[in-house]
């Protein structure tokens, strides 16, 4: 079964929050929106957000990795959310995996929200009904665009495209494919809700120096010598002995 | 997890309003086999499933308060199949409605013997409803447990105690109001209803121990290092990525102090507990009116508390994306 | 499941909605990305990055996607503004006014100065691209008193990568990251090449290749390095001559890359006694005097084992050893000058100062020098050099660097960028394949032609100034000084107090101004740079100055006037506010005349056009100039009967060229009549439609041969010489000696016969003018009392926040509300310091107080913050009360913009000595924790200004914005 989802890609995500920024614009004035802002210019202004981009510090000084670490709704294979949700306003596509909300039958009693593991949905405080990252199921199937746009804002956005999207269950997909080689994992899997997000873990590069590397035969160095000649009014043997 | 006064007045109400319930139709039952006297329909089953009626249509009202779109809760009752909570807004109101059926069947009169149990056991139609109405007290009960219950990341409710839980001190708080509207209703079963309010309260006390004593050894499954994927014993976060708060940060977390934490439990444990046990054991020697009075709002004040508890005690893993502005 | 009533896949406005798609260029910060933008029923639905754009190919920041949140911010001016008779200068007291009312009283005032002393009018402009325009006006208008913000911002990078390589990083050349394999990324948080940087380091690292950042503090770019080099701020110089020197010991260097493109083998004059000390042997003056360097030096050769002259056929010169000419002279080659000069920088020395052991100095070393030597690139690419030597193939050392800010930003940071130059160099990475890539126009002879007047009397009333208002001196006579060696630009420039401060020295214009050092001016105009708030340094002081007061009741600057869209700091200062249009509303142009896009493979320029309407009655600033030149009859912006020449400033963009029929214009694409030329060509009158056509871009992609190797490829510098890019098709040879700073030194040392410098400046110039690189510790450092100021302290830009401009922006300031200090635990623990806890900062200048975060990731001496959170009370639009002006706070109150006098009461401005780059990173400091009862607020506070009398409606507790209007 077809089942969409981001992979995201830690080991480039250099924490900018494009993809945060986008998702709200596409989505504010979409089929989701608006994502309202409470307090917009004033003290403590708080607003409706699909995606956040957060930063953790793993190890100590001077071994410390940052880590920008984005997140937004999972759209897990075993969703938690969905079976709790009283009226069915939250529901899983069958056709896609796609987790969604909704918005018209929600009653906004927030009890999904506890269902979910992972802090990914938010209530929008001026609607009053939960909210969530749709993976843009509005602009993925949009047949206006064209075919390479079809694909979600913060995907499009993404300046290290960090952001991987497909079917996760499409083993050929480019998604398995990097899930596969580059040790792709889900969040808490614990709870057994098989997120369709994965992230790929940081890898590292490093150069090796075989120590008989330094030295090479046409070490520039040695075209320098010049052999010492001492000038014709310095002292030589001759000027000491006579035998 | 933030507690919303909603949810701790709907649980609780309601709570009350089962156990009353519960109480009156074990009054009935025990006077069936004689073992109480009969009380008079009309004031006492009448009246006290109004109360009872009363308590659960407050407590419905607070739910109300809890919904972003309250004019749409009608649609809540779909996902029976799959939702506990939409499970509890059929049994509510279901509850509800019997209820009243019971209390009006009493008050009217309406009640004639429907069939003989045993040649010697007359079955009258109050009783038949009392019986399915206990039935649906405890699905309510089970219902409203199992809401909290059934989410298995949230530790501390992800066990049986949540449910008898909800049944034990509902059900004691129901008893200790029927003891209060004996004593109102001059109805000379204080004594019994008192009696079995000490019993029930001390269960509750020893299940509602028995969970504090389970949540505060339970090792949680999800660590900063499961949320994000690392492996590494040292890992903070820097910045949840927004500054001033989001639904988030205020749906999760209390917000109060370690030391209001356990104010509040000690405050529960004596309310709940310590208060209506001292309150009752007095009462069943001496009918008080104001004793019994004591003992409920006590109680009930206390389940308010302990209700708040439950909820703040309850640490969401969805937390650990939020530590850090 | 039953189905659902929201259908997801609807579109959320009825279908008779009016939509519009249209293409320009962003401009929520100086990368300029190119954008499209969906516009609803009149609304900004969406803005994405342009697929098709060459420079971010789709993507698009965290800033340029929230553009909607800045077009309909409530903080935007929107008609012109004076301020109240009698109000303070900042208070924010002001009354509307009429554009004609405006325009009249710039005019009458501008025409007076203009008449009578036009340096008395300056103009300085801030982040602003549009300093062909700016420069054009003021040169006109005859004031030398003009510049950008490079001069606060990163002139050293400019400079001392243009006076070594013959063009830099920044906007002029950068990383090749697709065929790179070692890449060191030193001192940069997110620069002006935000997301190509971005979008280059993700291929790079998915190819493989490693990724070193040396940066006193892991965050952005750095965080996904693979190797994290913390190191202590302002060090860099002696971690890169140690590099070198380590190189240099392993013969890792790229000898023929040096022999034949640099001044390595060439010989210097070692004869301290005479006048041509230290400057290199010349075999006979050149036949054509002219601004390149000529190709009459001479090198060793070691098979004749005598002096030839450089370049001579077949020719092979000892790069290392000293030697004596026929007349006795003795000589070393430049490249043994540099080895003397590294001797002592050795790895063991470096690690002291660095912080950085020894050890990883050394593999450092080996890991560029292998990488370079083992991994060598060679591209199938014919190409010819200026000697008319053909080669059959494109070589390249696949090691690149980037470096910004972190070097610049000190005051030692032009012989630190110098250093890094000449390790890029060495390693021979300067315009090859996965080094160091030019950009157009660079690269420029060093250093370039452009050059300011040379005296005062460039400066004549109803005149245009007789000279470029900046330019790069290649010598002492370059200087614009007058007789007495005195500067005479109001901010020093190009005076011996900072003889190569191509920039200018904005930082400074405020307290020269206020103090009438070197002379008192009448109007200031300030264009789009927040100069009492983020980019002044000692803010709190220069609030004051700026609404300073003589004895007799007069302002000590008595006219400010601000162009401006929002209700900045600056603009509370101003004495008449001109509300400027947002990028999605103007005409702009990304000019080869200033810092164009180009890619590697070729020259870039592109242009903004207006996706929607002016708000309000704001003017493009660009208009205003034009009416104003027009107003005041400036030469270039009236016809020969003194009328308006240009309509507006597209009018102008089309029609305006250089000189009459040079046919250099603002823009370089689709000139000529039909649009058939390209660089230059007559004007084309539908050059906007096709920029517009073309995703607002021009692109000239290079034929591959002339890609590479521009500084000697023939083929190139024809090219640009034909395409007036350059005057002289001349190899332009990378300066590892540097004889342009030589010519200073002679000069401070009364050895040559030029300008000399006033005596207080001799033994300035003498030490920091010298030709090789040095380390010394930043001049703040070295007058700071370092037991008591342990500290560094520096800030970084956050990818999501522009400066100071997007506290406005709803979204964005939801994601940094308000800054803290970040501090190693180690570092706060010792004094006491809880993670979230009240700290005060101090500097021997000024205390701040903020709060602290505990944070693994920066070297223990360092505290760094985000740059520009902090905002004063009631400006930007928002509450009084904002996190911004309660929590939020500015680290530039530590940071003075002069140095503490030097003991014979000289005073300078905290710069480096050679550019007058501000030294923003230079500030030392201690911390301690807040003591009790003391609030819970930022440090220091301001009164609040008034809310702007125009001021749009801010949305009340909510903001739901839907574009086009709620569905029904
Ligand atoms: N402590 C510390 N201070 C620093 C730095 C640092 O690293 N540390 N960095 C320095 C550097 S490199 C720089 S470049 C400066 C930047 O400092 P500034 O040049 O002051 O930059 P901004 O804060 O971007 O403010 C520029 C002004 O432009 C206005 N503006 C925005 N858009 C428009 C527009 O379309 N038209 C007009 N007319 N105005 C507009 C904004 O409202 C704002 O008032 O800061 C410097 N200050
Ligand atoms: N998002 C965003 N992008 C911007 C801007 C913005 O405000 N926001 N501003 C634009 C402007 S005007 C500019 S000038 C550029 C500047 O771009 P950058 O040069 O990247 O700017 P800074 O934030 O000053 O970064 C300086 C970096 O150097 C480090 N550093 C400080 N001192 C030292 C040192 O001594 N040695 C080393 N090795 N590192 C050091 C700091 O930790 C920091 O990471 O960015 C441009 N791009
Ligand atoms: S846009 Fe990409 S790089 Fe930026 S924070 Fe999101 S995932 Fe990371
Ligand atoms: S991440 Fe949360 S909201 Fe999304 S599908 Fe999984 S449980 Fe549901
Ligand atoms: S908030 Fe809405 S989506 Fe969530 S459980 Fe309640 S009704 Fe369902
Ligand atoms: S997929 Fe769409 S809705 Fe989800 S985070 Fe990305 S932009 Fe937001
Ligand atoms: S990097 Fe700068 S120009 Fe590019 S999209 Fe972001 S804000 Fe706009
Ligand atoms: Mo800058």
């Amino acid at each position: 079964m077809k089942q969409l989802a981001l992979v995201i890609d830690l080991n480039v995500c250099v924490g900018c929050h494009a993809c945060v920024t986008s998702c709200k614009e596409w989505n504010t004035s979409g089929s989701a929106g608006f994502m309202s802002d409470y307090n917009p210019y004033e003290k403590d202004p708080t607003g409706t957000f699909f995606n956040r981009v957060q930063t953790f510090e793993v190890g100590e000084f001077p071994n410390t990795q940052t880590v920008h670490f984005p997140k937004s709704c999972l759209h897990c294979e075993d969703p938690p959310c969905v079976p709790v949700c009283p009226t069915g306003a939250s529901y899983k596509r069958p056709e896609d995996g796609i987790v969604l909300v909704d918005y018209d039958k929600c009653i906004g009693c927030k009890y999904c929200s506890w269902a979910c593991p992972y802090g990914a949905r938010e209530l929008d405080e001026s609607q009053k009904v939960m909210k969530k990252c749709t993976l843009c199921v509005d602009r993925i199937y949009d047949e206006a665009l064209p075919e390479s746009e079809r694909k979600p804002a913060c995907v499009l956005a993404c300046p290290t495209s960090a952001r991987l999207f497909g079917d996760v269950n499409d083993p050929e997909s480019s998604v398995s494919v990097n899930i596969r080689e580059n040790g792709g994992y889900q969040l808490m899997p614990e709870w057994g809700t098989k997120p369709a997000n994965h992230y790929l873990p940081r890898r590292q590069t490093s150069i090796t120096i075989h120590k008989d590397e330094l030295t090479r035969v046409d070490n520039p160095l040695k075209k320098e010598r010049q052999l010492p000649m001492p000038g014709k009014d310095e002292q030589t043997l001759d000027d000491i002995t006579s035998w | 997890m933030h507690p919303a006064f909603s949810v701790i007045f709907l649980t609780t109400l309601i709570g009350a309003g089962q156990g009353l319930f519960l109480a009156l139709y074990t009054g009935q039952l025990y006077s069936a086999f004689n073992v109480l006297p009969i009380q008079d329909s009309h004031t006492f089953y009448g009246i006290g499933s109004l109360i009872a009626f009363l308590f659960l249509c407050a407590g419905l009202f607070a739910s109300f308060f809890h919904l972003g779109h309250p004019e749409r809760a009608w649609r809540s009752a779909a996902m029976w199949r799959t939702s506990w909570l939409s499970r509890e807004v059929i049994v509510l109101p279901a509850f509800i409605a019997t209820t009243m059926i019971y209390g009006i069947v009493h008050y009217f009169d309406l009640n004639p013997v429907l069939f003989t149990l045993g040649g010697a056991f007359p079955v009258d139609l109050s009783l038949l409803i009392g019986a399915v109405n206990t039935a649906l007290a405890f699905l309510l009960f089970i219902c409203t447990g199992m809401i909290y219950a059934c989410i298995k990341f949230l530790q501390e409710w992800a066990s049986p105690l949540t449910v008898i839980n909800f049944i034990l001190l509902g059900t004691a708080s129901g008893f200790t109001l029927a003891a209060l509207f004996s004593a109102v209703a001059n109805s000379g079963l204080v004594g019994f209803y008192a009696g079995w309010a000490i019993i029930i309260t001390t269960l509750a006390f020893v299940s509602r121990a028995a969970s504090l004593l389970r949540n505060r050894q339970i090792k949680y499954k999800s660590s900063l290092a499961t949320a994000i994927g690392i492996r590494h014993s040292s890992i903070q976060q820097k910045s949840r990525g927004f500054m001033a708060g989001s639904f988030n940060t205020r749906e999760y977390f209390h917000g109060a102090s370690q030391w209001f934490m356990k104010s509040i439990k000690w405050v529960f444990l004596v309310l709940v507990f310590a208060i209506p046990l001292a309150l009752l054991s007095i009462g069943l020697n001496q009918v008080s009116l104001t004793l019994l009075v004591l003992a409920f709002v006590a109680q009930y004040t206390g389940l308010i508390a302990e209700r708040w508890f439950f909820f703040a005690q309850a640490n969401h893993p969805q937390n650990l994306y939020y530590q850090t502005i | 499941m039953s189905k659902p009533l929201h259908d997801p896949l609807s579109r959320s406005i009825d279908e008779s909605s009016r939509i519009e798609v249209k293409n320009t260029t962003c401009y929520m910060c100086a990368c300029r990305c190119g954008i499209r933008v969906t516009i609803r029923d009149g609304d900004v639905r969406y803005i994405e990055g342009n697929p098709e754009h060459p420079l971010n190919k789709g993507v698009i920041c965290a800033k340029g996607a929230s553009g909607i949140m800045k077009q309909y911010s409530p903080a935007r001016l929107t008609q012109p503004l004076m301020r109240k008779a009698g109000s303070d200068r900042g208070a924010g007291a002001f009354e509307v006014v009429s554009w004609e009312k405006a325009f009249g009283i710039l005019e009458e005032r501008l025409a007076n100065i203009r008449h009578t002393d036009p340096k008395q009018f300056a103009l300085f402009t801030g982040r602003d691209q549009m300093q062909a325009l700016t420069g054009l006006f003021a040169k006109q208008f005859g004031t030398p008193n003009y510049a950008a913000h490079g001069g606060f911002c990163s002139v050293n990078m400019a400079a001392g990568m243009i006076y070594t390589i013959g063009g830099s990083f920044w906007e002029f050349g950068g990383p090749d990251l697709q065929r790179s394999k070692l890449f060191v990324m030193i001192g940069t948080a997110e620069d002006h090449h935000s997301n190509p940087m971005k979008i280059e380091l993700s291929k790079f690292k998915r190819n493989g290749g490693k990724f070193i950042a040396i940066n006193p503090v892991r965050s952005g770019y750095a965080a996904i390095a693979d190797e994290w080099v913390p190191i202590k701020p302002g060090t860099d110089g002696a971690l890169l001559m140690a590099l070198i020197n380590e190189i240099i010991k392993q013969g890792l260097y790229d000898r023929d890359f040096l022999v034949k493109y640099s001044n390595s083998a060439e010989l210097v004059n070692m004869d301290e006694a005479s006048s041509e000390h230290g400057m290199f042997v010349r075999h006979e003056v050149p036949k054509e005097e002219g601004c390149f360097d000529p190709q009459n030096k001479l090198w060793w050769d070691r098979e004749l084992n005598k002096p030839v002259i450089m370049h001579s056929e077949d020719s092979d010169p000892y790069l290392l050893g000293e030697f004596k000419l026929d007349d006795n002279t003795p000589v070393k080659t430049a490249f043994q000058l540099l080895v003397d000069r590294v001797k002592d920088y050795t790895p063991e020395w470096a690690a002291k100062i660095t912080g950085i052991p020894a050890d990883t100095i050394k593999r450092l070393a080996y890991e560029m020098g292998i990488t370079a030597r083992d991994e060598k690139i060679e591209l199938p690419i014919a190409w010819t050099d200026t000697w008319g030597k053909e080669h059959d193939r494109i070589t390249g050392n696949p090691v690149a660097f980037h470096a910004m800010r972190g070097l610049a930003a000190h005051s030692n940071g032009f012989q630190t960028i110098r250093s890094l130059s000449i390790l890029m160099s060495i390693l021979g990475t300067i315009d090859r394949p996965g080094g160091f890539r030019h950009k157009a126009p660079f690269p420029r002879p060093i250093p370039p032609c452009a050059k300011t007047p040379t005296g005062p009397e460039a400066v004549q009333p109803d005149t245009p100034l007789d000279g470029m208002p900046l330019g790069w001196p290649a010598d002492p006579d370059d200087l614009f000084v007058d007789d007495n060696g005195e500067p005479v630009r109001i901010d020093k420039a190009f005076s011996w107090e900072y003889p190569l401060a191509v920039h200018g020295l904005m930082h400074n214009v405020i307290t020269n101004a206020w103090r009438g050092d070197p002379y008192k001016i009448d109007t200031l105009l300030i264009f789009m740079a927040n100069m009492a708030w983020n980019s002044s340094m000692n803010t709190e002081q220069v609030r004051h100055m700026l609404n300073d007061k003589d004895d007799n009741g007069e302002y000590k600057i008595p006219f400010i006037a601000v162009c401006d869209a929002f209700e900045s700091e600056m603009v509370s200062f101003a004495d008449l506010i001109l509300p400027d249009t947002t990028y999605l509303e103007r005409h702009d142009v990304m000019s080869m005349l200033d810092r164009p896009i180009s890619e590697f493979d070729g020259p870039v320029d592109s242009v903004r056009i207006p996706v929607v309407p002016p708000t309000g009655e704001c003017k493009p600033f660009q208009d205003v100039l034009i009416e104003l030149g027009s107003r005041l009859k400036l030469p270039a912006f009236v016809n020969t009967d003194g009328n308006r020449k240009f309509r507006d400033y597209p009018d102008f963009v089309v029609n305006y060229e250089t000189a009459p029929g040079s046919g250099i214009g603002f823009l370089a694409g689709w000139r000529g009549k039909g649009g058939e030329k390209f660089m230059k060509g007559e004007p084309n009158p539908k050059q906007w439609e096709m920029y517009e056509k073309n995703n607002c871009v021009f692109h000239y992609e290079l034929p591959r041969s002339y890609q590479y190797m521009r500084n000697w490829n023939q083929g190139y510098l024809e090219w640009a010489k034909r395409h007036s890019l350059t005057r002289y098709a001349e190899p332009i040879n990378i300066h590892i000696y540097s004889e342009v700073l030589q010519k200073f030194r002679l000069a401070a040392q009364g050895k040559s016969d030029g300008k000399q410098p006033p005596e207080h400046l001799r033994s300035r110039i003498d030490e920091h003018f010298d030709p090789l690189p040095f380390f010394s510790e930043p001049l703040e450092t070295l007058s700071t009392d370092l037991r008591k100021y342990p500290l560094n302290a520096i800030t970084q830009r956050p990818m999501a926040m522009y400066h100071s401009w997007d506290s406005q922006n709803a979204w964005l300031r939801q994601i940094h509300t308000h800054n803290y200090l970040h501090v190693n635990p180690k570092t706060a623990r010792a004094a006491n310091i809880e993670d979230g806890g009240w700290i005060w900062v101090e500097s021997m200048h000024g205390k701040v107080r903020c709060m602290c975060r505990y944070s693994e990731a920066v070297e223990p001496g360092t505290v760094w913050t985000w740059n520009a959170i902090g905002k004063a009370s009631g400006t930007w639009g928002l509450s009084q009360n904002a996190n911004e002006s309660n929590k939020g706070f500015l680290l530039n109150h530590l940071i003075s913009e002069e140095l503490p006098a030097r003991s014979d009461g000289a005073k300078f401005s905290n710069s480096d000595p050679i550019t007058g780059q501000a030294g923003w990173y230079d500030v030392r400091v201690r911390i301690y924790p807040v003591a009790a009862g003391e609030p819970e607020e930022t440090y220091p506070q301001f009164t609040a200004t008034a809310p702007m009398p125009n001021a749009k409606r801010k949305p009340s507790h909510w903001l739901k914005y839907f574009a086009g209007g709620r569905k029904s």
